[in-house]
């Protein structure tokens, strides 16, 4: 058969012709693969909304004083650990704290650089329980910049933050991870 | 017109057809556009594949049959079910169903080849290689990819044994092939019916790929995506799925089951349309519930869009979530109880006959119905948290996978064989290969539920002594189910070689457009439409 021939027929049909078929199927391929990619910033946009895995703040928030609700207390526990590779002691200098909502806090953060060479570190959070998170507000964070640190060096790295008057009243613990990483590599100047 | 003339006049068309006779030697298959050799190569494919694969699983089930370490090392081991997994889904059972989509699409709709025969064949000859770069990866110093089929991140980027690169350009390949191969079904499907058959007089079987390859051209792009931000991560210092740079290892998991949960229906749904064709004919009565057939086929297909999260429970999802991809999940088993019940309507009260692609057939409605169910706990999220990365799991996706898909592709190879070959298979040998898989399968899964329930781990080389029994068990099945498989070899060959004359139509219950041509199919068939009228007996 030849191609005007089936043309032909597909038209009598009702049916379109195989380019046009094809180049509309193509269209969708690519149109997931790019969907596919777009899903990496939705993703965020749905976890800042939701507080989906425990994302914070990752630039400070101005702290606006509404008042301390001292009715409740907040348990706040901070943990940290370091990503495989990175040869630091990483600690908080208090282990948990007792907070009211509205209430602002300062805490401090202990590393060291035990290794023989400089390394830049970069400390990521999450808030757990998750659905807590949007209600963790870091004013100042060590974790909002990279932290250079020379051979052998020490330091103290400070976090001030305050939890919302509008936490939910069944949560009365909050726990603040950190994770260390070494970003030498590809840190940005 | 009879039959017998239908088929007189396509022989002649096969005479007077002098622009494309066939090659010979191996450039006749690496030349052609022609649907049946396409098909004929991606079913040898697969079963070569599927050999391959199996005897990884062989491997496997050797370590696993005593506790301890005894054959291969903790890594070794991990490169094994990864590879296994990989092969079963992407060179065994897909290719088996693109292979059957070739050779039976054309001739149920009655059109003279696939719409699109030159991308045909580029869509099949780029799958060996593909699969020569995943299985090449075992004899090079990194060794092949070892994070697990599922290639979650970070385990696939930062701690990756450095087959990463291998992995990710193969499933690159596989993803091409099958997005064409998906196309092609697509067009001919549109284009390609013979005159009078619209939609809905459509063979199911031509239904249900009509629904795979339009999943597939949605989902096998994002699976391409996921993997290049795997290899951009790796190699090319991207953060996507890294904490350390802004990214996030459980997003990995999102974009690859949004690809992963459409796949596991790519795998089931042309299974679905084999077992209607093949309960009918041996039923002798008309397939139960057609219209009903199609919806629920797509809306399985349409659900599977929202259900993905199912597989990631543990990963700390809000109870909102958990809920939404629970009762979705729950929600699948609708169209499904729907299309189990209309096979067994078509069962009833029919005159049934035992051949042995009938058996296949309702060894595949029951023992698919128990991986349902199995799946159907699992989506159960309170109870997940207790199956999530056991046995469990194990059992259930290999009684969808081995006693859904592979027991409807070998019902669908017994079922057309004397059309491919011109010869009847061994019907007694055929058996054997049955009750011999049929009880192998079994002994060699269904133990797996109560390892997972009890709680062995999967993916793990080594168990508590307490499993050591059950393992043993499984391990004498797998074996036994291996062995098994190398009768149905022999029957394919036996049948290709020679055997008891086929008819045209050797089943008297089927019914399709494929059976008023000769056997063997000539190699050119309805190079002019059928009329739909005349050839309905």
């Amino acid at each position: 058969m030849s191609e005007g021939t089936e043309q032909k027929i597909n038209k009598q049909a009702g049916k379109q012709s195989n380019s046009k078929v094809i180049k509309k199927l193509v269209l969708v391929v690519f149109a997931m693969f790019g969907f596919g990619f777009a899903l990496v910033p939705l993703y965020d946009v749905f976890c800042d909304i939701t507080g989906l895995n425990g994302k914070t703040n990752s630039v400070g928030v101005a702290y606006v004083n509404n008042g301390v609700d001292t009715s409740r207390t907040i348990k706040v526990q901070f943990i940290t650990r370091t990503a495989k590779g990175i040869p630091w002691q990483f600690e908080p200098v208090i282990n948990e704290i007792n907070v009211h909502p509205g209430e602002m806090k300062f805490v401090n953060f202990y590393a060291k650089n035990k290794s023989q060479r400089a390394i830049i570190g970069q400390a990521v959070p999450s808030v757990s329980p998750g659905l807590a998170a949007g209600y963790f507000q870091k004013i100042e964070c060590f974790c909002f910049t990279q932290q250079p640190l020379q051979a052998g060096e020490e330091v103290e790295m400070g976090l001030q933050f305050y939890v919302d008057r509008d936490l939910p009243a069944e949560i009365t613990t909050l726990t603040l991870s950190y994770t260390l990483y070494d970003i030498s590599g590809k840190a940005s100047s | 017109m009879t039959t017998e003339t239908i088929n007189e006049s396509l022989v002649d068309d096969h005479h007077g057809d002098s622009h494309d006779h066939k090659m010979t030697g191996i450039t006749r298959w690496l030349y052609t556009t022609n649907h049946k050799d396409i098909g004929t190569l991606y079913l040898w494919f697969s079963f070569i594949m599927l050999l391959t694969g199996g005897a990884l699983a062989m491997v496997i089930r050797a370590e696993l049959f005593q506790p301890g370490l005894q054959i291969v090392e903790p890594d070794f081991f991990n490169q094994l079910t990864t590879v296994h997994g990989l092969i079963m889904v992407f060179g065994a059972i897909m290719p088996a169903f693109t292979g059957f989509a070739n050779w039976m699409l054309p001739m149920m709709i009655g059109a003279p080849d696939m719409a699109l025969p030159r991308m045909n064949n580029w869509s099949f000859w780029i799958l060996p290689f593909a699969f020569a770069i995943l299985i090449g990866s075992f004899f090079m110093e990194s060794g092949a990819p070892n994070f697990g089929w599922t290639f979650y991140a970070p385990l696939s980027t930062t701690y990756s044994n450095g087959s990463t690169a291998f992995f990710v350009f193969a499933v690159h390949i596989m993803g091409i092939s099958s997005i064409m191969g998906a196309i092609n079904i697509v067009v001919t499907i549109m284009n390609l019916r013979a005159p009078g058959m619209t939609y809905m007089k459509m063979p199911l079987f031509v239904w249900t790929f009509f629904i795979t390859a339009y999943l597939l051209i949605a989902v096998m792009p994002v699976l391409a995506g996921v993997v290049t931000m795997l290899l951009t991560d790796t190699y090319f210092g991207t953060s996507f799925f890294d904490a350390a740079g802004g990214g996030d290892p459980v997003m990995f998991q999102h974009i690859f089951w949004f690809f992963g949960h459409p796949e596991v229906y790519i795998m089931i749904l042309p299974a679905f349309g084999i077992v209607s064709t093949i309960i009918p004919a041996f039923s002798r009565k008309k397939l139960f519930g057609y219209s009903s057939m199609v919806y629920a086929t797509s809306s399985i297909a349409l659900l599977s869009f929202i259900v993905w999260a199912h597989h990631m429970f543990t990963t700390g999802m809000p109870l909102f979530g958990e809920l939404f991809f629970m009762y979705c999940t729950m929600l699948i088993a609708v169209p499904t109880g729907v299309k189990v019940f209309n096979w067994v309507a078509t069962m009833w009260r029919g005159s049934m006959s035992f051949e042995t692609p009938m058996l296949f057939s309702i060894a595949f409605v029951i023992l698919f119905t128990i991986g349902g169910f199995s799946g159907l706990m699992l989506a159960l999220t309170p109870v997940d948290f207790q199956y999530h990365d056991t046995y469990f799991v194990v059992a259930h996706f290999h009684y969808v996978l081995v006693t859904g898909s592979l027991f409807s592709i070998y019902a669908g190879a017994y079922f057309w064989l004397p059309k491919w070959t011109g010869h009847m298979y061994n019907e007694s040998l055929a058996k054997w290969h049955f009750w011999c898989s049929l009880i192998s399968v079994n002994l060699l899964f269904f133990p797996m539920h109560f390892l997972g329930l009890a709680g062995m781990p999967r993916r793990i080389p080594d168990y508590a002594l307490q499993f050591a029994d059950f393992n043993k068990w499984v391990s004498i099945g797998g074996f036994a189910f291996g062995l098994s498989q190398l009768i149905f070899l022999a029957v394919v060959i036996k049948c290709i070689r020679g055997g008891e004359k086929a008819p045209a139509k050797p089943w008297d219950g089927a019914e399709g457009l494929e059976w008023t041509v000769a056997s063997p199919a000539p190699y050119h068939t309805f190079s002019t439409p059928p009329n739909l009228d005349e050839v309905k007996s």
